[in-house]
């Protein structure tokens, strides 16, 4: 199982990305294989976010490349993105707090009634909220009032939502930006099973985190960035957390092969 | 990083049943059924103080044709409020539309139902092009909407100014006034509070039940989520500032059927007064959350106080300090819910 030999499911090479005279991406490079879990991981700033929404289609790269199934694509939106089965857990969650669950889920994707009603726009509330139940109790996410508006849920109920969402629509790769960071033990666990369970159904899981015994446990391989450019990648089973952060920080250095 | 209370919850592992709620739950639990029972209490006291002035056909036919423009005008204004947005430029609008309707009907000439439609149709057109402007500023431009609006509230009412040099049109076809202006269904419901409450239901609808609906509750909510999720924002808050525009063209078309002239003077507050019916109806200035229904009873408590006090001899003067009191009363509690959710 060695990288080279597969073609990634999704690349982004040389990626620059500068918010103002803020240089949050200079030059990153990362990849994503098919049915696997990487963790994304590097100091606060790294420009970890900014590559994931990079890869989601929120923003549009000032120089680089991304490739899905080794094709250069460009996502002028999100809209794109999903388009080839990439979904994300944002940092922030992106959820709208005043709507129930339910309509957060199927945000943008309403289910609408059938026949004239749903040509005409009406949207199967019935139908997101069985669904939504449904997914929820899948996932083991915790609501109590389904009906409630998310701003009346904790942060971890919240985190679930998001998490929910962005597995529900998955096809190829789902992005999870620092998932368990809001989380407590048990749910830290569920969510971690749960990456393991996405995987088994072949979807690739993006994960970024802070938490190294968490990264070790889970993925498959670990990318690090640092300072905007991807510092130094590892396989599972050769790397240590101390040589993981020693490349966070800079103290050890790695040769990144350009590939 | 505390461990949320839900881990420690019992599990609930029941699907469907126990979370579903009687439908009156629903609407206790909304804003809007408080807001309901204050207009009722509102109508009962004033009803036991003055049973024989107050409580008439008569008289409930004065209070909702007061009421009807400004519900049509408020009803547009919900939208534009639950994007998180304000619209002040309604009542300018309202002229400009109903001075270029009445320039249509004139240029048409005639007094027949052909004039009265063109009419209709110029005003609903001179409104939405407002709006689309107000729209295209706001979510293009980024300029915030109480700017943009201030802008067009004044550029509308000049602009109609401009056109009329000033002075009234009032060659409005007889046909127009007799029928929607003064006429009745039945002959008992005046037409304009026919068509007002026509078209709050069935904006309601539109708000409550629509794909369109949820993306202007969206969009109010988290802009950025709503743009993530694919939801085009700036193409939607376009179409509810048109939304806005258009229904502020179809108040001065009523308008113009009601007094039968511009009234190019009288319409420096309809912007206010339309924003305070849509906040005491439970619509929350920061967006997300509001409902049609709310601004039904938010459009009609002012009108039921200033009726009221009338009848009940009281100096109506005091209309405008209870109407104060109320709007207060009612973004004190928008502010409360929320910090109780957060
Ligand atoms: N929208 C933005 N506008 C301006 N600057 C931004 C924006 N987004 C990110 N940045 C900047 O880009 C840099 C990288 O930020 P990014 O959020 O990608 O880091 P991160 O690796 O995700 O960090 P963390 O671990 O704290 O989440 C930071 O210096 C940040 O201030
Ligand atoms: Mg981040």
């Amino acid at each position: 199982m060695t990288a080279g030999e597969r073609t990634p499911l999704l690349e982004a090479r040389g990626v620059v990305k500068s918010f103002g005279r803020v240089r949050a991406l200079r030059g990153a490079n990362f990849t994503v294989f098919p049915g696997e879990v990487v963790a994304l991981v590097g100091d606060n700033g790294a420009g970890k976010s900014t590559l994931v929404k990079t890869l989601a289609g929120v923003h549009s790269p000032d120089e680089g490349q991304l490739l899905v199934d080794g094709e250069p694509v460009d996502f002028n939106s999100p809209v794109d993105a999903r388009a080839h089965g990439i979904e994300v857990v944002y940092q922030d969650l992106a959820l709208a707090a005043e709507l129930p669950p339910a309509a957060n889920l199927y945000l943008g994707r309403e289910l609408m009634r059938r026949g004239l009603l749903g040509k005409l726009g009406f949207i199967d509330d019935k139908a997101m909220k069985r669904a939504g139940d449904r997914s929820f109790h899948d996932l083991g996410v915790r609501i109590q009032d389904t009906n409630a508006a998310v701003a009346a849920m904790s942060g971890g109920q919240r985190q679930g939502v998001a998490v929910a969402r962005a597995v529900m629509w998955a096809d190829r790769v789902v992005f999870m930006d620092e998932p368990t960071a809001a989380l407590g033990v048990v749910q830290t666990r569920n969510v971690l099973d749960l990456i393991l369970r996405v995987r088994e159904r072949g979807i690739a899981v993006v994960l970024i985190s802070h938490n190294m015994p968490e990264v070790l446990e889970v993925a498959d391989r670990v990318e690090v960035l640092r300072l905007g450019r991807r510092v130094a990648r590892f396989e599972r089973g050769n790397v240590t957390m101390e040589e993981i952060v020693g490349a966070m920080t800079g103290a050890i250095e790695h040769k990144e092969n350009h590939a | 990083m505390s461990a949320p209370a839900e881990s420690i919850a019992a599990p609930d592992d029941d699907l469907d049943g126990a979370q579903q709620q009687p439908w009156w739950a629903k609407l206790v639990g909304g804003s809007s059924i408080w807001i309901g029972l204050i207009l009722v209490g509102l109508i009962a006291a004033f009803a036991i103080v003055e049973p024989s002035s107050f409580v008439s056909i008569a008289n409930a036919r004065n209070i909702s044709t007061d009421a009807a423009i400004l519900l049509v005008l408020a009803t547009g204004q919900t939208f534009v409020i639950i994007t998180a947005g304000i619209d002040l430029s309604v009542g300018s609008v309202l002229v400009f539309a109903g001075v270029m309707s009445a320039k249509a009907m004139d240029w048409v000439g005639g007094d027949g139902t052909g004039t009265i439609v063109v009419g209709l149709i110029s005003a609903l057109f001179f409104g939405g092009v407002w709006g689309w402007v107000n729209g295209f500023l706001i979510a293009k431009a980024n300029i915030t909407p109480l700017i943009v609006t201030l802008g067009t509230f004044g550029m509308a009412l000049g602009a109609a100014l401009v056109i009329t040099g000033g002075i009234d049109e009032r060659e409005i076809p007889y046909d127009l006034i007799d029928t929607v202006g003064t006429g009745r269904l039945f002959g008992e419901v005046p037409w304009l509070v026919v068509i007002a409450l026509v078209v709050a239901a069935l904006f309601g609808v539109l708000l409550a039940k629509t794909r369109f609906g949820r993306f202007t509750y969206a969009v109010g909510s988290n802009a950025e989520a709503a743009r993530r999720a694919g939801i085009g924002v700036d193409r939607h808050l376009i179409k509810v500032y048109m939304v806005a525009g258009t229904l502020a063209g179809l108040a001065g078309w009523l308008s113009l059927a009601r007094f039968g002239t511009t009234t190019i003077g009288g319409h420096s507050t309809d912007n206010l007064q339309s924003i305070t019916a849509v906040v005491i109806g439970g619509t929350s200035l920061f967006g997300g959350i509001g409902s049609i229904l709310g601004t039904v009873f938010g459009v009609f408590i002012p009108a039921v106080l200033q009726n009221g006090f009338v009848i009940t001899g009281v100096q109506p003067f005091w209309q405008q300090i209870a109407v104060g009191a109320v709007l207060i009363a009612a973004v004190y509690l928008d502010q409360l819910r929320r910090s109780r959710n957060r």
